[in-house]
């Protein structure tokens, strides 16, 4: 009923990104990012991208995969810690890396979404992240003149979606992938629970779905835990 | 004695006040949770997007969609609220979380930090430092007073990469605690035995003591 957005999967879902368009991908760490779509990336061995995203995931997992075969051209980031190729790609001037300070990322993507072209925040005044840019005081405060991402495709993870492409996400797995699903020019959710349109509580609706061109079910989530930190029982 | 993480954790505990909400960054502060005195109760803030942000889950309970802003598995408490990392900056940048504590590698006496790049060596990212730093209306600094090799960290002017500027209140080292102030850093506590020479050999920047410098209180 309605609109239907649904698609087989990861493969048919990234059918159209060719090489050397930019990419939003959801997720902070290992947490809510769109597994299925980067390992269809990986399959598809599609190159030359330019990747939007918090972290990089580890080497052998999310983002990590893509660099490890060299498919990334350039990294914008806020966090690259976890990743030890990634940094050493970084150091040798291999990859193209842009750092951005996170919620200066968040809010780049927001904007985007929002229809703002550009966006002004303190973060990053007095430091190489200023250079070249645009200050502006307000209120006696120094301000950094920072514009709006321009995706191609933003990829995001949620927990729960409908066929219109309405998303819930769950926890902390929410991070980033809201304001990117805005942002993309066509946008893609991959989903853990895909359910007809009216089953979802319109109150409980987090992104709807006017922002998501292309939902479907994912498979096989390994929800990998990069720190496992627990506290013993008394 | 100069103090251990634990003690400097502990200090800087005594800095909250009940009704807080506060962003702890990755190292030293996590510890300050620990020691969050009776009867202060505090929000703590996850910049992955939580409030509320509550203890290690018990073995076997660890959820892999509940993490903080160090990628290590949580728990929260009661009250707290999901949200996007958006929000989660935008409640930064607005001036909404109380206090702010995060590590250093060097801060200069007019309060600037540098606490994310070794040019050439490390350069892991900023993640959400530089928010912090220019938006959160107080922050402490954890961190050694001297480097591995015995050379201050307390400068006149941070010789690597800055986080921010003018923007450090308070730093609580393992030698004493010290506000920063235009005469510089003014040096208002001591760790037990730790010597007023000792402060000024170690301390590059400039430095004044309080008159009523006391000593912390382990």
């Amino acid at each position: 009923m309605g609109l239907n957005k649904v698609v087989t999967g990861a493969d048919e879902a990234i059918h159209d990104i060719s090489s050397g368009v930019t990419l939003m991908l959801g997720g902070f760490g290992l947490c809510g990012i769109p597994e299925n779509c980067i390992q269809a990336l990986v399959r598809k061995g599609i190159d030359n991208l330019t990747c939007i995203s918090n972290n990089a995931g580890v080497d052998d997992f999310g983002i990590g995969l893509l660099l490890q075969k060299k498919q990334v051209k350039k990294m914008i980031a806020s966090y690259v810690g976890e990743n030890a190729e990634f940094e050493r790609q970084l150091l040798s001037g291999e990859l193209e890396v842009e750092l951005v300070p996170q919620g200066t990322l968040a809010t780049r993507c927001m904007a985007a979404g929002y229809g703002m072209p550009a966006i002004y925040t303190p973060a990053g005044y007095g430091t190489e992240v200023a250079e070249g840019k645009e200050i502006r005081e307000f209120n006696g405060k120094n301000y950094l003149l920072e514009f709006a991402f321009n995706p191609d495709f933003a990829i995001v993870k949620a927990w729960k979606g409908d066929t219109q492409g309405n998303l819930i996400f769950k926890e902390t797995s929410r991070n980033f992938n809201p304001m990117m699903a805005m942002a993309g020019k066509v946008t893609i959710a991959e989903v853990e629970e895909l359910v007809p349109a009216g089953q979802l509580d319109p109150n409980q609706v987090h992104t709807p779905g006017i922002y998501v061109h292309r939902i479907f079910q994912g498979v096989n989530y390994e929800k990998r835990i990069e720190q496992r930190t627990v506290r013993k029982r008394n | 004695m100069a103090l251990n993480k634990e003690q400097i954790a502990k200090r800087i505990a005594k800095e909250l006040k009940d009704g807080y909400y506060v962003n702890l960054g990755i190292g030293i502060p996590t510890l300050v949770a620990n020691y969050i005195p009776e009867g202060v109760n505090v929000v703590l803030q996850s910049e992955n997007g939580l409030l509320g942000m509550g203890p290690f889950p018990f073995e076997g309970d660890e959820d892999p969609d509940l993490i903080n802003a160090g990628k290590q598995t949580i728990t929260t408490v009661p009250g707290s609220a999901f949200f996007d990392s958006a929000m989660s900056f935008g409640m930064i940048r607005a001036g909404k979380v109380d206090l702010t504590v995060l590590g250093a590698m060097e801060v200069s006496d007019n309060g600037d930090i540098a606490n994310w790049k070794i040019p050439g060596k490390m350069v892991k990212g900023m993640g959400g430092a530089m928010d912090l730093v220019a938006s959160a209306k107080n922050i402490i600094v954890a961190m050694q007073h001297t480097n591995p090799k015995g050379e201050s960290k307390l400068l006149p002017k941070c010789t690597l990469p800055l986080t921010g500027v003018g923007c450090v209140k308070k730093i609580v080292s393992d030698l004493g605690v010290f506000d920063i102030t235009p005469e510089g850093f003014r040096c208002i506590e001591l760790a037990p035995g730790v010597t007023v020479e000792e402060i000024k050999a170690k301390t590059a920047g400039r430095l004044v003591i309080a008159d009523n410098v006391k000593e912390i209180a382990v």
